[in-house]
């Protein structure tokens, strides 16, 4: 029973991690319909930040986490302006292929810049003391890590379904031309929506670093491609999909780990096989809307 | 009567053209064949090891560009194929003896410990075994879309290197193997390339070549002349498959060791930026572009040596010529982004055409 509510409380944590950056994807997919490749490299991007705020500049841990969140989400927001926005009006392909090359850059960079060799991410005491719990011992972290997520979620909800910017951010979504006729300024609602889409994966970051404490330049490359299964998973384009979407595959991959430990090391190839056998039952996902195909 | 005449009329000028075309590239051969053997008796191992990557990456550039260029599949799977073509002839080509050796923690299933085959008989292998895997995910993958299908291909790619992790018996895990004979010669490497040229430029003027540029300008026209698609599209992934796997068994046995590690997503990316620097859907492209990029990052890697910028001195940043070549990727999609050639093909009939242009410019000039 212990064992079982440790599995549970890591597969809750885990996949709030994943439904962190799951909805990163799933907005930027939704304004542009773009993968954006670059997400899982924003986010080795922010562990990094936090890295050197914390065990090289010393800083506080509030001041350094609230740094990483806007620097990640300027970095989003920087991408866009500078490798999307040129070919909003090329073909898709294009966009696609830019977006591979920010993240193949960004990797790169992070090579030179902080050195292949893995780095331990610093402990912060007030979130990865193990605290006990009914006879279960349990990092504190695993119960936060959802009420954050949830409480941010929350926010979010909010933002697009109650103000003007979120308004603005669904009918792009519905019909980016439309919209531009109706007079919404599409770079900014573009803008806005890597923002928060990038700031999202900047939380993510940080507690993924706290959990999963070793950065090394290719740390964001499979929890960014596995999130993105998450988001398809859900019904991409669509942010409580996305949720759901990374919940189930945590708790998939911690109960796989659980009840067959002799499959952890295919761990990794499993979001793939439940991404084919998604698209080919349910293409939309669980939460997405129908499309029609136009000739 | 009438169209007889001309086509009579017209004959022996289309002959004509194709005798001086037929005799052009039979020169250009004969004039590459002595500067590699030039090279090959002369060049330093440093020089060669260049020149022998250059022919490497025109196979792996075709074979993706088989698919994403010419069939419009967004496919990102190629490291996988080529992981597979590798350790095929890594395995079927290390002598007996040293397979003892490198496989320490689990033996080498039978009958491969003992088995060794003639190089050229494993590339073959490599590349079957590759097309084989390229019939199983594309039976699931092949039927969806754009987006979908890059990041499907690209996980069956990691799926692939998780299997050459778990597989210790096979493939000795993560260790990876080494000691595999040095078989790819300069010959061995402009031969296969010089085949997959000749095959590709064959192979896209045919009818099934046509049928593969109909689906990409678009599905459902194609399928609407009564192109199937699902077949032409395995078939090209199949190809495609085949051609990466044997560029990835002369990888291996071109850099003597391999592990599950070469073949990353990164690996498919450095074959994307030459796909797209040469442009998708053309081979002379391909070709150039590999050349132009082999090359490069080569003469970059001064980048990453010691380097004095007037006051700063660095000891050398390693990685520093890979930040500029993917930043050179950006560009080039970002400003230029149909590559050198986009879906163009230079042909002696297209530099004769840019000769006569420049030359009838040059007589105007002289009669104004």
């Amino acid at each position: 029973m212990g064992t079982f509510l440790q599995h549970l409380t890591n597969a809750l944590s885990l996949g709030s991690l994943y439904a962190l950056l799951a909805i990163g994807y799933t907005m930027v997919y939704g304004v542009l319909r773009l993968i954006n490749f670059a997400h899982g490299e924003i986010f080795m991007i922010s562990m990094y930040t936090v890295f050197f705020g914390l065990a090289i500049f010393l800083l506080p841990w509030y001041v350094i986490f609230i740094l990483t969140i806007v620097v990640t989400a300027l970095l989003g927001v920087l991408a866009e302006r500078l490798a999307y926005r040129p070919l909003r009006d090329a073909p898709r392909i294009s966009i696609l292929i830019s977006a591979i090359a920010v993240s193949y850059f960004l990797q790169n960079l992070a090579t030179v810049l902080f050195g292949g060799r893995p780095l331990t991410f610093p402990q912060v005491p007030l979130f990865t003391d193990v605290m006990a719990l009914g006879g279960v011992r349990i990092p504190r972290l695993s119960i936060l890590v959802p009420l954050i997520a949830a409480a941010l979620l929350l926010m979010l909800t909010f933002l697009i379904k109650r103000t003007k910017t979120g308004l603005a951010m669904r009918a792009v979504a519905r019909d980016y031309d439309a919209a531009r006729l109706m007079g919404i300024d599409l770079n900014w609602t573009i803008a806005v929506t890597f923002f928060i889409g990038s700031a999202l994966a900047g939380v993510g970051a940080i507690m993924w670093g706290m959990k999963y404490p070793q950065i090394n330049p290719t740390v964001g490359a499979m929890p960014g491609i596995k999130c993105f299964i998450a988001a398809v998973l859900g019904g991409i384009g669509n942010t409580a999909g996305a949720v759901i979407g990374g919940l189930v595959l945590g708790f998939a991959e911690i109960m796989l780990v659980a009840l067959w430990p002799a499959l952890s090391g295919y761990r990794d190839a499993f979001a793939f096989v439940l991404l084919i056998v998604v698209l080919l039952v349910k293409p939309t996902g669980l939460m997405g809307e129908k499309t029609t195909e136009k000739v | 009567m009438k169209q007889k005449q001309y086509a009579e009329g017209a004959l022996p000028r289309t002959r004509q053209r194709k005798i001086t075309s037929t005799l052009l590239t039979v020169a250009l051969l004969a004039a590459l064949a002595a500067a590699l053997y030039a090279l090959d008796t002369n060049a330093s191992s440093l020089v060669l090891r260049i020149v022998r990557l250059c022919a490497i990456n025109v196979v792996l550039a075709l074979a993706m560009n088989l698919i994403n260029g010419f069939t419009g599949i967004f496919s990102l799977g190629q490291a996988g194929f080529m992981a597979i073509g590798a350790y095929a002839t890594a395995l079927l080509t290390i002598p007996a003896a040293k397979k003892a050796m490198i496989f320490m923690i689990t033996p080498l299933a039978p009958p491969l410990d003992q088995l060794t085959l003639p190089f050229g008989t494993t590339l073959l292998i490599g590349g079957l075994l590759a097309a084989g895997a390229a019939f199983l995910v594309g039976v699931p993958c092949l039927r969806l879309r754009g987006d979908y299908l890059a990041i499907a291909t690209l996980g069956f790619s990691e799926i692939i290197r998780v299997l050459i992790t778990n597989a210790q018996g096979l493939t000795n895990g993560a260790q990876g193997l080494k000691n595999i004979p040095p078989n790819a010669t300069v010959w061995w490497c402009y031969g296969t390339a010089l085949v997959v040229v000749i095959f590709m430029a064959l192979f896209t003027t045919s009818s099934y070549g046509r049928a593969l540029k109909a689906i990409r300008e678009d599905e459902i026209a194609a399928e609407s002349m009564g192109v199937s698609l699902f077949r032409h599209k395995m078939l090209a992934f199949m190809l495609s498959a085949f051609l990466a796997g044997m560029g990835g068994g002369l990888l291996a046995a071109f850099n003597g060791t391999i592990g599950q590690d070469m073949f990353r997503v990164m690996q498919t990316y450095n074959v994307l930026m030459i796909v797209v620097m040469g442009g998708m859907g053309s081979i002379s492209g391909s070709v150039f572009a590999a050349f132009v990029v082999t090359i490069g990052q080569e003469w970059l890697r001064v980048l990453d040596g010691p380097m004095t910028i007037g006051p700063f001195h660095t000891d050398g940043i390693s990685g520093l010529r890979m930040v500029v070549f993917s930043m050179l990727l950006l560009v080039i999609i970002i400003f230029f982004r149909n590559g050198l050639l986009g879906t163009k093909e230079v042909t002696w009939a297209s530099i004769g055409r840019r000769l006569s242009a420049m030359a009838g410019h040059k007589r105007k000039e002289a009669a104004s």
